[in-house]
């Protein structure tokens, strides 16, 4: 579904990401694991169209994608989720959803007709609000939600734009254990309609969610495999895992 | 509160014939025509987060137009005001187009930049008045009746107000205005969940300069005289004035910070209040700003309306 081919990214002297080709099978939850400063970022940016890449290609459902721009992406079915929550504070939580499924509905350049008489949107973006738990909180300002529902608007917003592949950029950041286990849960529905490209530190929530993962160690791909085979690794062991592992 | 503001604005007119003070008529007419101007600002201040400080180029564009084609003979409003608005519209194309690739203070200074050049082109212009600007010989023609009376004048001015206002009222809360206002909340998000952000930016700007200019093809006819000061950042300046103290983002916010910031002007500067003070009337004015400023952040128009925001 998704195909990189020795994608490349620097920043000044830094390399990022270093050479990276990785596959996404339709339908896995791929999970994309590694220390600190790897590049696990840099990598969705890239693969999202917010980074340029310097080298390499990125194929989407067989077309070249390398060079559109974000917003073409989405269209194309390709939508991500930030680590650092990125939403529209001072909007509801139905007005953001509302809005993300207001993008690829028809034309925004429509100047008009109020969009609050659009009823499609606003039940499209209830039923999203349902699928991530908010559904009590529709009429609440973004910036009113606890850290851990505006985590589940984060994805929320992705998932609005009704994506064939999402990329979920550390969506357990900062999350309490029983947060955590709503988020497990949420991507655990989500995955039998859209394929997902998780970044995670929780080792937990990788192993019990990812159908294969992939290991990234200052900038390269070190491994990819079914969680068995990477726990069984010696080179992710010595580079990541090792301590976790062993405990 | 909107019903009696629109009674006082339909009567006032009236009411100041009757009370034989037909000098505040014009006063008010200018008051409409910039409630007009700091609207189109706060369209794109406002709701688009875009901090323009290059304005006065649309607005003073706009009244060159007029200006320059009374001069040279051709005084119909019907070719002279869609001319001016087309021309402003076309200035903010280019300058929007150019500026809307910064962000934060470099958008600020590129659109300043970009208004004190078209500044300094309207100067170099001696054959159309240079520095001194151009008298007009009156007012546009075209509908049947003189402009030059002061009531005909005032509910023109006033149903134009009443229709741009409808305009943008709809645009803020049509598709499109909401995807400006989210762009203006987190551009980042916006072009994550599928929005090509400097499209909706640039015609934003756009629309927005184009009632500008229609503003400004008014004030030429207000005066029967156009200069370079209409284009000036000091003319930009005051824009953003008004639109501050209204309320930033606040559909009343233009026009309620356009009255009262030119009602302040009146009374701080005229003799009657202040006597021979009357010649600073700049600080008075200045003093009510900052406690503006400083207590009621959202301005007057925010500080009345029912939810924060």
């Amino acid at each position: 579904m998704l195909s990189l081919s020795n994608l490349g990214k620097r920043f000044g002297g830094v390399v990022a990401v270093d050479g990276v080709s990785l596959a996404v099978a339709a339908g896995e939850v791929h999970a994309l694991i590694g220390p600190n400063g790897a590049g696990k970022t840099t990598l969705i940016g890239l693969i999202s169209g917010a980074l340029a890449a310097d080298s390499g290609e990125i194929s989407f459902l067989g077309k070249q994608v390398t060079r559109l721009q974000s917003h073409e992406r989405v269209r194309a079915g390709l939508a991500r989720s930030y680590q650092i929550t990125s939403i529209f504070r001072r909007f509801s939580v139905l007005d953001n959803l509302a809005l993300a499924v207001q993008a690829r509905s028809g034309s925004s350049f429509s100047f008009w007709k109020p969009v609050a008489s659009e009823a499609a949107l606003f039940e499209e973006a209830r039923f999203i609000a349902n699928q991530i738990g908010l559904e009590g909180k529709v009429s609440l300002t973004a910036n009113q939600l606890s850290h851990g529902e505006q985590r589940a608007l984060e994805v929320g917003l992705a998932l609005a734009t009704r994506p064939k592949l999402v990329l979920l950029d550390e969506p357990m950041a900062g999350m309490g254990p029983e947060e955590s286990r709503r988020m497990i849960e949420l991507i655990s529905r989500i995955r039998a309609e859209v394929t997902v490209l998780l970044v995670e530190h929780d080792m937990d929530a990788v192993f019990r969610l990812a159908d294969r993962i992939s290991v990234m160690v200052n900038g390269r791909l070190v491994a990819t495999g079914a969680p068995q085979e990477i726990k069984a690794n010696e080179e992710v062991k010595r580079a990541y895992l090792g301590d976790e592992l062993a405990a | 509160m909107k019903k009696a503001a629109l009674i006082l604005v339909l009567l006032f007119p009236l009411a100041m014939h009757a009370l034989e003070q037909n000098f505040y008529i014009g006063i008010a007419t200018r008051m409409l025509i910039y409630a007009m101007a700091a609207a189109s600002l706060n369209l794109v201040l406002g709701y688009g987060g875009m901090v323009s400080f290059g304005h006065a180029a649309f607005f003073g564009a706009g009244a060159y137009i007029v200006g320059i084609l009374a001069y040279e003979g051709v005084t119909s409003l019907w070719i002279a005001w869609p001319l001016a608005v087309a021309v402003a519209a076309l200035a903010a194309l280019v300058i929007g187009a150019i500026s809307l690739r910064t962000r934060g203070v470099y958008f600020i200074m590129i659109t300043l930049a970009f208004a004190q050049m078209t500044y300094y082109v309207f100067v170099s212009l001696k054959s159309y008045g240079g520095d001194d600007g151009l008298s007009m010989p009156s007012r546009s023609t075209g509908l049947g009746f003189s402009l030059s009376n002061e009531f005909a004048w005032y509910y023109l001015v006033l149903g134009l107000l009443i229709m741009i206002l409808y305009l943008l009222h709809r645009l803020v809360h049509s598709r499109f205005g909401r995807v400006v206002e989210a762009i203006r909340e987190n551009e980042t998000r916006a072009a994550a969940v599928g929005y090509p952000v400097y499209r909706y930016q640039l015609l934003c700007f756009v629309i927005s300069g184009a009632i500008a200019g229609l503003a400004g093809a008014l004030i030429a006819n207000q005066t029967s005289y156009v200069g370079p000061s209409l284009l000036h950042w000091i003319q930009s300046g005051t824009l953003m004035l008004m639109v501050i103290l209204g309320g930033v983002g606040r559909f009343w916010g233009g026009p309620v910070g356009a009255a009262v910031l030119l009602a302040l002007e009146e009374l701080f500067s005229g003799t009657p209040l202040l006597g021979a003070w009357s010649l600073h009337w700049q600080l008075p004015v200045g003093l009510i700003l900052l406690a503006v400023v400083l207590f009621a952040p959202r301005g007057i128009a925010g500080a009345f309306a029912k939810q924060p925001r």
